[in-house]
């Protein structure tokens, strides 16, 4: 009897491995995420970039309202005088920084949301307040729906959006390429608008793959010969091109294969159909329907036998 | 299940000394709750961009809903492996885990950030079955519910034998005026009595359905709580970021349950001056060493696979984590495995405790110490972040302890030589003491 219940255990064991193991095996092994060239994007290059942040100040002009940001106070200046951001926050939707390694080698480097192809915050939301356009493939985000767990946060492999810690009412804030402001008004993004030196160039991604081909092949000698964005992450809408490697701009080496693609496998295998969690209930109703059916004719039989040895 | 002589009340006072100690600690942990409605979240707690989790959704909902898995594997083992010996065991097993998961629930609620937002999760055209949040939100819910449901017998069973002593007194005590009519009263608590003795053998009829319930969700929740992970591919480091995230903690939670189960009683037994009982606890502890070896082959099968056996054995900060926590739950299982072990209380209690701080150390190895957003980054929980924790955990306590004492939850101790348990609450303050 106990080793029978043993092999039960190790069965119910099996039973929910099984659909596990499958998922990890199977994981890369289905057809390949297919890059959609029409949607918007923009193209940085980093070494035309003079650093003015003209780009930082038109997205809190323009979408100030919208996105609820606001000037960031620096230490040094208590009268609020300038807004200085450290870093991408729940006030500052782009940024611009500067890395220098020496005196004359140094790049200027722009962030804000990539509009990943497959993007991990829209994967992992759990009540799909993050959305990507069908069309236009802008990764955007409704406060109305967040119920701001941050999933999205620990998902994104950028660490683009950001939440407002300092709020009550708190929200995420990330980048939309001026969905409802600048995009609609004017047709493109206010940061690619108002840069002075064509640093950023909006378009549809096919154009701005395309161009930065032809910047790379005309002058080989100033670029790391390598798009980024082209293939990271499965593809991202914001691309970069730079003079630097750009794992020292702060822009991570990430496989070809969406992180969300891998997890979403694995999600999916498990609860494909819903018929592993149904044949998991089922299974268990039947071992302890049963368990408890003997049982209870022990029970009757002690009862029995009782009574017997009373008579 | 019609077994209700097998419980009994816990006699006693309620409001005794501990009880307003534990008061306490509640009203200072949520002082801190009413400052993070007021000023935000980053007024309390050291989260950050980087770091979006903290100890509330490491400790309060990964670990904590792990702990209470006591009821999860205690239902396995009865219903499944059909131990029948262990229903006794049972419910204040399952109280414990409907406390451990209400207030997982809870604390999710004073973690999120527009939580005013949640009743998303019941709208159909919200629904996102890609994310394992969404699976885990849902099961955990659902199983808070079937917990209620499969802690109501005791409940009923009260209900149909109070006088309502207490009620009256209220009524008596307040003015004439405000208070209701006895004899309307009176009908209506006869009502209610009525109803709990209607809907009694009904519930019992059903009841091993929401048992099993009780068992399907956590199976699919516990691992979805390693999926939740899957996606942080360049964030968590490689020791622990691996396909079997959600095989590891389904297995993880399971010997989790079992050396909970088994510190709980002898930690009560001690302090209840009672025999320990080590028949059932050997029987229990045998088992613990097969699931452990499944767990730790998964482990090392998987890191020889993708080649980060010299990263385990590195002896970094990473490797330190991954080996105490590897270590840990090896060691303690390899004791179990000697018969004689097994039959000694002092190394059941030195096994189990270190299986379930090593299974504890896992979790939070994937959700905060193996997780790297980046460079400049870092991450330890500020003060009041601690006592929100410390708070919801007294909160627990203090709910076990007021329950037991109402309802027939304990086991019946007429078995055991007659003495009478003088308090209760023993085995959420194992977890207290494994927190700390």
């Amino acid at each position: 009897m106990k080793n029978k219940s043993r092999r039960d255990f190790l069965k119910l064991f099996g039973l929910t491995g099984a659909g596990l193991l499958t998922g990890a095996g199977h994981a890369g092994a289905n057809e390949g995420l297919r890059i959609n060239n029409e949607e918007l994007g923009m193209l940085y290059d980093a070494t035309k970039c003079v650093g003015c942040k003209a780009c930082m100040s038109a997205c809190k002009r323009v979408n100030g309202d919208f996105g609820s940001l606001a000037y960031e106070r620096a230490k040094f200046d208590p009268d609020g005088l300038w807004d200085a951001p450290e870093d991408l926050s729940g006030s500052t939707r782009t940024l611009i920084k500067l890395f220098k390694e020496s005196e004359d080698r140094w790049s200027y480097v722009k962030y804000s949301c990539m509009h990943c192809q497959k993007p991990s915050c829209v994967s992992v939301c759990p009540v799909s307040a993050m959305t990507k356009d069908k069309v236009t493939g802008i990764v955007d985000y409704n406060k109305d729906t967040c119920i701001g767990c941050r999933y999205c946060q620990v998902a994104c492999a950028f660490n683009i959006p950001k939440f407002q810690w300092d709020k009550s009412i708190p929200q995420i804030v990330k980048c939309d390429l001026c969905k409802n402001t600048n995009l609609r008004e004017k047709g493109i993004s206010a940061c690619a608008e108002v840069c002075p030196v064509g640093a950023i160039k909006f378009g549809k991604r096919k154009d701005l793959l395309q161009e930065a081909k032809e910047r790379i092949k005309e002058s080989p000698v100033k670029y790391v010969p390598h798009i980024y964005g082209e293939h990271e992450a499965g593809g991202i809408n914001h691309l970069y091109l730079a003079s630097m490697p750009f794992k020292k701009l702060g822009l991570p080496e990430i496989k070809p294969e969406a992180p969300a693609e891998f997890s979403e496998k694995i999600q999916h295998t498990i609860y494909k159909g819903f018929i592993a969690p149904v044949a998991l209930y089922s299974t268990l109703c039947f071992i302890a329907v049963k368990n408890m059916k003997n049982h209870d004719k022990s029970a009757d039989h002690e009862k029995q036998k009782q009574e017997e040895e009373k008579r | 299940m019609g077994h209700n002589d097998e419980y009994q009340k816990l006699e006693g006072k309620i409001f005794t000394k501990s009880f307003f100690i534990l008061l306490f600690v509640v009203a200072v942990g949520f002082f801190f709750v009413g400052v993070r409605f007021v000023k935000g979240i980053g007024a309390v707690s050291n989260m950050s961009d980087g770091y979006p989790w903290g100890i509330w959704i490491t400790y309060d909902v990964a670990t904590g809903t792990a702990i209470a898995c006591g009821g999860y594997a205690v239902a396995i083992l009865v219903y499944i492996r059909n131990r029948m010996q262990y229903h006794p065991l049972i419910r204040s097993a399952i109280l414990t885990s409907m406390f451990g998961y209400g207030l997982a629930g809870f604390s999710v609620m004073v973690d999120l950030g527009r939580p005013w937002n949640s009743y998303n999760f019941f709208i159909p055209s919200k629904w996102q079955a890609n994310s394992a949040m969404f699976e885990v939100a849902l099961c955990v819910m659902a199983y808070s519910t079937v917990l209620i449901i499969e802690f109501l017998p005791a409940i009923l069973t009260t209900i149909e034998t109070t006088k309502w002593e207490g009620m009256h007194k209220v009524r008596d005590w307040l003015h004439p005026r405000i208070a209701p009519n006895a004899q309307n009263l009176a009908t209506g608590l006869e009502w209610v009595k009525l109803g709990a003795s209607w809907l009694k053998p009904r519930l019992n009829k059903v009841l091993i359905f929401f048992i099993v319930l009780g068992i399907t969700l956590p199976t699919m929740h516990q691992s979805s709580l390693g999926s939740l992970l899957l996606i942080a591919s360049t964030k968590l480091h490689p020791l622990w970021h691996t396909g079997f995230l959600p095989l590891l903690f389904l297995i993880n939670c399971v010997f989790i349950g079992y050396a909970i189960a088994i510190l709980e009683s002898i930690i009560s037994c001690y302090s209840f001056k009672r025999p320990y009982e080590v028949e059932e606890l050997s029987g229990l502890a045998a088992l613990i060493p097969w699931v452990t070896v499944i767990w730790l082959s998964v482990v090392v099968g998987d890191l020889a696979n993708r080649g980060q056996i010299g990263a385990a054995l590195k002896l970094d900060f990473y490797s330190g984590f991954f080996l105490t926590e590897f270590f840990l739950v090896g060691i303690g299982s390899a004791i179990l495995f000697s018969r004689k072990n097994r039959r000694s209380a002092r190394w059941l209690f030195v096994s189990a405790a270190m299986i379930v701080l090593g299974g504890a150390l896992y979790r939070f190895n994937v959700y905060l110490i193996g997780f790297n957003p980046g460079k400049g980054w870092r991450y330890f929980p500020s003060f009041a972040e601690v006592m929100i924790t410390v708070g919801i955990v007294a909160l627990e306590i203090l709910g076990y302890k007021v329950f037991v004492k109402l309802f027939p939850v304990l086991p019946n101790a007429g078995k055991h030589n007659g003495s009478k348990p003088q308090t209760g609450g023993i085995e959420p303050l194992a977890q207290l003491q494994l927190e700390k």
